[in-house]
């Protein structure tokens, strides 16, 4: 059985299948409410939501059940009397250490927890970061939306925000620098400086068992990085664009990554009516379409940064990703075969599978 | 004391009690006074910045009021949602 969180512009649907079957909606929660993510903690099994409630402001809400009650964490604000408050949760991602997890959020901001989410502190290294100034806010916000963290070193993270680049920690967040090397910003002067902040960075993640190595989709460009993020290399030839939000690997495969590619920054939907996934298994060598059991016309869909996930690896590898039409597909083996797995939903902000 | 009036979630974190008397000059200290006696309402009325959100509205004796409307003993002041918050 698998179970998929959907963060839907309309609440959190919980839905429960076997793989390569539609799923059943098990539950809903915060009806009406933007719920911009969840995600089930495989270490405690509790599910970690984050609900921008338009009235009442963002806050993360936890729970052992999320047909049940839940409860609101501690902490999920910025400084108090300050010039600036929270707008959004984006994304939360459990960490290396028992108990810790982390969410990012608007404006360009990491939280940590300690305690399981149930409190939560924001990371002063990055607030207080000396170039803060200069970062500007992408459409959707300046929005911290990856967090990927070091299969077994908790003090190394990576992070991205759009549009302020990728940051790069190996002291648990004390201190942070730039990881920004190679990206080319098509959407500025061609003399732009090497130390500009302004890059969308769209999704990042990092390969589970070649830690060094991690994917990136940019605001135009697909990237891969071999030295843990200080530098980076297109990988984009191949796709039919290079534009697109989310992205997914195999853990099981390094040089795996999955891309959902979009027509353009000017036409967000998918390229010729085609809903495709795009998979590489050599690195961003090449790249093959993904499209068997999705929409082959007349389709344009927009897949959102945090609406594509997996669970599983290697043969098991499951994958889903959600629209904003309401709609959930879902690939029971890597990418081969596809099928709807909830249709109708909510316009979806986000999918996690576990 | 002015009385302030709450509904839906916001009644519920403020114990379940839809009034409460509360101290305070103006719309900004009432509501910084009601979150120190209740602070589970803490961040849902006035952000971290010490502002009223957005799409929350006060109404003092069922005029609408702002962050520096005085407040006399005898007010009534109600915080509701505003329909500009509403998703389509």
């Amino acid at each position: 059985m698998t179970e998929v969180l959907a963060g839907t512009k309309k609440g959190l649907f919980v839905l429960e299948g076997e793989p390569g079957a539609p799923f059943a909606v098990t539950a809903r929660a915060f009806a009406g409410e933007p719920v911009e993510y969840a995600v089930r903690d495989h270490r405690s099994g509790r599910v970690l939501a984050a609900v921008s409630n338009p009235f009442y402001g963002p806050k993360i809400w936890i729970t052992d059940d999320p047909a049940g009650e839940w409860e609101q964490a501690e902490g999920v604000a910025l400084p108090a009397g300050g010039e600036t408050a929270l707008e959004r949760i984006w994304v939360i991602v459990p960490g290396e250490t028992d108990g810790v997890l982390y969410a990012g959020g608007d404006p360009g901001v990491l939280f940590e927890s300690r305690d399981g989410g149930a409190s939560w502190e924001l990371n002063r290294g990055l607030w207080e970061h000396p170039t803060r100034q200069k970062w500007q806010p992408g459409g959707g916000g300046l929005c911290l939306h990856s967090i990927s963290t070091w299969p077994g070193e908790p003090d190394r993270l990576a992070v991205a925000v759009s549009a302020a680049g990728v940051w790069l920690t190996d002291d648990g967040g004390d201190t942070w620098r730039r990881g920004n090397e190679g990206l080319v910003p098509r959407y500025l002067p061609e003399d732009t400086p090497e130390d500009e902040i302004g890059l969308c960075i769209h999704r990042l993640h990092r390969a589970a068992t070649r830690p060094e190595r991690m994917f990136l989709q940019f605001h135009g460009g697909v990237y891969r990085s071999d030295d843990a993020g200080a530098s980076w290399t297109d990988i984009a030839a191949g796709l039919p664009s290079d534009f697109g939000f989310p992205l997914a690997l195999d853990p099981a495969d390094p040089d795996s990554a999955y891309v959902i590619p979009l027509t353009a920054d000017t036409d967000r939907v998918t390229p010729d009516g085609q809903v495709r996934v795009y998979e590489t298994r050599d690195a961003g060598a090449s790249w093959k379409p993904r499209g068997n059991g999705l929409p082959p016309e007349h389709a344009y869909l927009t897949v959102l940064r945090e609406a594509f996930d997996r669970t599983g690896e290697g043969a098991a590898l499951e994958l889903y990703f959600g629209a904003t039409s309401g709609a959930v597909f879902g690939s029971p083996d890597a990418g081969a075969s596809w099928s709807t797995v909830a249709s109708n939903l909510p316009p979806v902000y986000s999918v996690a599978a576990t | 004391m002015a009385v302030v009036r709450l509904r839906g979630p916001l009644k519920a974190l403020a114990g379940g009690r839809p009034e409460h008397a509360v101290d305070g000059g103006t719309v900004g200290e009432l509501l910084r006074e009601l979150e120190r006696e209740q602070p589970a309402l803490t961040g849902w009325i006035v952000d971290e910045r010490g502002v009223l959100r957005r799409h929350i509205n006060v109404f003092v004796n069922g005029e609408r009021g702002a962050q520096d409307t005085p407040i006399g003993d005898a007010d009534r002041v109600e915080v509701l949602p505003a329909i500009s918050g509403g998703q389509r």
